[in-house]
């Protein structure tokens, strides 16, 4: 079964319509790219999926239930899909354990003592065990965006979001990044990645799919689409990145 | 090459650093010197200084100022308390979205128009006079008490917008992490907003606690013995005006390090704005 079932999603922000007929399925373990220039769709669509963005037409379904479903009741959606974003947006009054521990304990109502070793046992994971207690500023953007990650997996989510996390970074802090998110594959996490990093997204990515204009216009394995473009559009949007040096040249 | 911190380049640092200080003292000793020797030497200084600094009129008239300005510190921060509560209240009703909060919102809004639109002193009048002359029964009777109570009121229309800028400087973002994670509205601004937004509104709240400290001073057209009153009191009797100047140095001695305060905070504030765009 498909664990997210896209279905001619459309929106419109105003008058400019921003989703246009959008289908698109996610298989359990399954990791999707979503590239494409900025304003081709590729966020707002990420956001249509855990309900942070209202669509027009269309629905969304995760594990063959709508989004809107009853069943998911105020905070079912949120605790299935975990959402990570470019900002981080880490509450900076709290510390990394609070960060992490805040909706285990007020949203779903575990024991604090619970909650606080399951987010100790994760950060210890992705080797950040001795931030527990650091606030968010005290930390690099790497490790601020690790903690991120960290709390979205802390209510144990069947999905991740992830909206590029990595265009907030310096470069020399992306690989650490990108390795959680390596790690995250192998434990078999079903994620929809919008990324501008097309070299992590043809080593990660099941499946990549190229957005323009508010449609997915081609789709396929990262070597096939990387490689062998079919759309005039993605070969143009694709000559444009190995121009600007950021994906070496494939043969 | 190597590069050694010399003895020679931190002694010009020294002097770098002292020079302007220097300066700045020299010229505000001959700025305010000129000042001080040209009012000294004016021909109507004797009776000015009789007027409004006499010192033995001072120490006569001390005691009941000093016992007035207690009576204000405590009005000021029995008010402090109850500015703080009730425009945070005000404000948070103002920030839940939602069309079930509609009333609250609409409550809010009028009511910060309304109070920011009035003076305080007319409010002082009629409440201090206005409710006490209605004789309800099992309410409180004195001026003290209801020109307080329109001094809170006042006063929290200006700190609910306040807090109202702090909320609303807070980052998007952070409000929709909240919301990702399941947290409600409610959650959302005891958790994630309010403490970032108390953090951001601490000096502009500081430059309020600065302007209620000397409008308390308005309660004392209601006879409401504060530091003014005790001083117009000693006026009246002996027509020497000293003991408005006592009353002056009191209030100054309260809000000057309190504005310096403000000022530090701010600074503060600021380096920790710029930090974080770095």
């Amino acid at each position: 079964m498909h664990r997210v079932e896209i279905e001619k999603l459309t929106k419109f922000y105003g008058e400019r319509q921003v989703l246009d007929q959008i289908d698109l399925s996610v298989s359990d373990h399954e990791v999707v790219c979503l590239i494409g220039a900025s304003g081709s769709g590729k966020s707002t669509l990420l956001r249509c999926i855990n309900g942070l963005t209202e669509f027009d037409e269309g629905s969304i379904r995760i594990d063959g239930v709508d989004i809107y479903d009853e069943s998911f009741g105020r905070t079912g959606l949120y605790k299935k899909v975990g959402i990570v974003f470019q900002a981080y947006n880490l509450f900076p009054t709290m510390s990394v354990l609070q960060n992490i521990t805040l909706a285990p304990i007020k949203v779903h109502g575990r024991a604090r003592a619970d909650a606080e070793a399951a987010a100790m046992k994760l950060l210890d994971l992705f080797g950040l065990g001795q931030y527990a207690k650091s606030y968010p500023e005290q930390l690099s953007g790497g490790q601020q965006q690790r903690v991120a990650i960290v709390r979205s997996l802390a209510t144990e989510p069947e999905v991740l979001l992830l909206d590029e996390v990595t265009a907030a970074l310096d470069p020399e802090l992306i690989g650490e990044v990108l390795k959680i998110i390596h790690d995250l594959k192998q434990t078999g996490m079903t994620m929809v990645i919008v990324t501008h990093e097309m070299a992590f997204a043809r080593d990660v990515a099941d499946r990549v799919c190229f957005l323009d204009g508010g449609r997915i216009i081609e789709q396929g394995a990262p070597r096939q689409l990387f490689s062998n473009p079919e759309n005039p559009r993605t070969q143009k949007f694709l000559q444009r990145i190995i121009e600007s040096g950021r994906l070496a040249a494939l043969s | 090459m190597t590069r050694r911190p010399g003895k020679g380049r931190r002694q010009i640092a020294l002097k770098d650093r002292l020079t302007p200080v220097l300066i700045s003292l020299a010229s505000v000793v001959v700025v305010f010197g000129a000042i001080a020797w040209f009012v000294g030497s004016a021909p109507q200084w004797p009776r000015i200084q009789l007027q409004f600094f006499s010192i033995e009129a001072m120490v006569e008239a001390a005691p009941g100022v000093a016992r007035g300005f207690l009576v204000s510190l405590q009005i000021w921060l029995v008010s402090l308390v109850c500015i703080g509560i009730w425009a945070l209240i005000l404000a948070i009703f103002r920030a839940m979205t939602g069309p079930w909060f509609a009333p609250l919102r609409v409550f809010a809004i009028v009511y910060v128009d309304l109070f920011r639109g009035l003076p305080a002193l007319l409010l002082v009048l009629l409440f201090g006079f206005g409710i006490p002359a209605l004789n309800l029964p099992g309410l409180p009777r004195e001026g003290l008490f209801w020109g307080g109570i329109a001094l809170i009121l006042s006063y929290s229309a200006y700190a609910t917008e306040v807090y109202r800028s702090g909320i609303e400087a807070v980052h998007e973002g952070q409000s929709m992490a909240a919301k990702s994670l399941g947290l409600t509205q409610w959650q959302t601004l005891r958790y994630a907003i309010l403490p970032q937004a108390l953090r951001n509104v601490v000096p502009a709240m500081l430059n309020l606690v600065v302007a209620l400290q000397k409008d308390v001073a308005l309660l004392s057209v209601l006879g409401v013995r504060d530091a003014v009153r005790e001083a117009q009191i000693y006026t009246a009797r002996t027509f020497n005006y000293s003991s408005l100047v006592v009353a002056a140095v009191l209030f100054l001695l309260a809000t000057i390090p309190l504005a310096r305060l403000t000022d530090h905070l701010q600074r503060k504030d600021r380096q920790r704005r710029l930090q974080g765009a770095l």
